[in-house]
């Protein structure tokens, strides 16, 4: 225990690494799998087909894959990208396909009758989706989206493995290597700090998905 | 809301032509794109006075001739990937029937410290984990990446058996103590077997995921097909191979993870059909399925509770 007080600041350095991972990898993400999910229901079919490819694509890579491409393959290329930025990228692009899903099942989940309804007392496209649609399928988003993000809060740790970014993983990793007599110590501070994140917004996501389930 | 259809007015000829127009004119665009991406990483580059062939030149291809360099990607690569993955997915299903039963136990003694625990191997990184393993239980690196992904995703498979058993028609465990058998025979006997059947969806998309994160093990260095790639034959081959090397990582996990996940769908399909007509969602992701499910069967319980 002595080992975690003793380097509190370090574990705090790397835990706002991690966060700021979490933030600006979220908020990535969040940008681009509105756009995807957008163009995934666009009337424009090439723009369905991309989303699709994309979506398929990214899915079934795994995450290590793609933080080794933005770290190791792009200075390859010519990139001269800091690790921090490469890793948020990473986390973005492999975040966005997971966001569209959510924002796309909760829209699916709108009964057809609620948009028929509308359309039939004279509602045009923009005041269906904006009144009657979109308010439903917010209820019905946000708890998935929650649980996307606990999932990127567990990612952000890839990119400290691979890409050279000390945040709450590597500074671990590190400490685990000096301290080899305190590793257990060491790691369950890591997975504290993890866990201070992860466990209340698991909490919110089922307290709001329960309640939401029941009025419905 | 399936299909955007109701929210439009039908497509007059105008409007039809339009969309075909801005179809046409974003796959021009798009291959454009593509088109430039490929002429850039293949245009070769001068770098410290030499000139560096580029991505798709044929110098850098050559090894995808080497038989050799296949054996030993199939062998150790794709072998290392799927045994990891296989033994975990075994391990894991174990774990998560153990978990479940336990979870849904009537002693709090039981139920209360098996929760704690699967929401604190749920909240953790499966990397974490691994590192755990592998230096305070000095398993070596294949048993730490195996045990923690059992862990893990027995964690995550307990708490989805656990949300099917709830969600089951409380007149099944009714009708089965009413015939004479133990609560625990029901639940074994009656329960259990419906609940992993209904979840069966869910849990083999989380095996999807499973096969997915044995890619972490990169990082703690058990030879796997990622580790293989670019490390042992990064290192074999030299560098100038690696983007090579990645692209054919790539290509083999995007064939292995979409050949399992086609395999989940149609699982998916195929169980919707026999016991749930009607709701035909394909499992997408795991993690949100466990999210719905437990909620119904929260629901589900706090109903079971209330005023009868």
């Amino acid at each position: 225990m002595d080992v975690v007080i003793a380097n509190l600041p370090l574990y705090l350095e790397g835990f706002s690494v991690t966060l700021l991972l979490l933030a600006v990898g979220g908020l990535g993400a969040l940008v681009l799998g509105t756009l995807i999910a957008a163009m995934r229901i666009s009337p424009i079919a090439t723009l369905r087909v991309i989303a699709t490819v994309y979506t398929e694509i990214i899915r079934n890579t795994p995450l290590t894959l793609v933080v080794i491409f933005c770290a190791i393959i792009l200075p390859i290329l010519g990139s001269e990208l800091p690790y921090l930025i490469a890793g948020m990228i990473a986390l973005a692009v492999y975040t966005s396909p997971f966001i569209a899903e959510a924002l796309r099942s909760g829209i699916n989940g709108v009964p057809v009758g609620q948009a028929e309804a509308a359309r039939s007392l004279g509602l045009g496209f923009g005041l269906t989706v904006s009144l009657i649609v979109l308010p439903q399928a917010f209820r019905m988003t946000i708890p998935p989206l929650i649980n996307v993000l606990i999932a990127l809060t567990k990612n952000t740790s890839v990119v400290g493995g691979v890409g050279f970014v000390s945040e709450l993983f590597g500074v671990g990793r590190t400490l685990a290597n000096a301290n080899g007599d305190a590793v257990i110590a060491v790691l369950i501070g890591v997975a504290f700090f993890y866990l201070i994140v992860t466990v209340p917004l698991g909490l919110l996501a089922t307290k709001l998905e329960r309640k939401w389930v029941v009025q419905r | 809301m399936s299909g955007a259809s109701v929210l439009f007015d039908a497509p007059g000829p105008k409007a039809r032509r339009l969309s075909r127009i801005l179809s046409a004119v974003t796959a021009v665009v798009v291959v454009a794109g593509l088109g430039w991406v490929f002429a850039t990483l293949n245009a070769p580059r001068e770098s410290g006075g030499i000139t560096l062939p580029g991505m798709f030149d044929t110098v850098r291809w050559t090894i995808v001739a080497d038989p050799e360099m296949w054996s030993f990607i199939i062998g150790v690569g794709v072998w290392g990937t799927l045994r990891a993955a296989a033994v975990a997915a075994v391990l894991a299903i174990a774990i998560g029937i153990v978990l479940s039963l336990l979870r849904s136990s009537t002693i709090a003694w039981v139920r209360i410290p098996t929760a704690v625990l699967i929401e604190f191997f749920r909240g953790m990184p499966v990397l974490l984990m691994m590192l755990f393993i592998l230096l305070v239980a000095g398993t070596g690196q294949y048993w730490a990446v195996v045990s923690a992904l059992a862990i893990y995703n027995g964690a995550l498979i307990g708490e989805t058996l656990r949300a099917g058993l709830v969600a089951l028609p409380r007149g099944q465990r009714e009708a089965a103590l009413s015939v004479g058998m133990r609560p625990l025979q029901s639940k074994m006997l009656v329960e259990f077997p419906q609940a992993f059947r209904q979840m069966l969806p869910i849990i083999v998309a989380q095996l999807v995921v499973l096969l997915k994160d044995t890619s972490l093990a990169y990082i703690v260095g058990y030879p796997e097909l990622l580790r293989v790639t670019l490390n042992n034959l990064g290192s074999f081959y030299g560098n100038r191979y690696l983007f090579t090397l990645w692209c054919i990582a790539f290509v083999l996990y995007l064939v292995i993870d979409l050949a399992l996940s086609w395999f989940a769908r149609w699982l998916a399909r195929r169980t919707d059909r026999r016991y749930r007509t009607g709701k035909g969602a394909a499992v997408e992701d795991p993690n949100q399925a466990l999210l719905m499910a437990q909620a119904v069967a929260s629901a589900r319980e706090s109903e079971s509770r209330g005023p009868a």
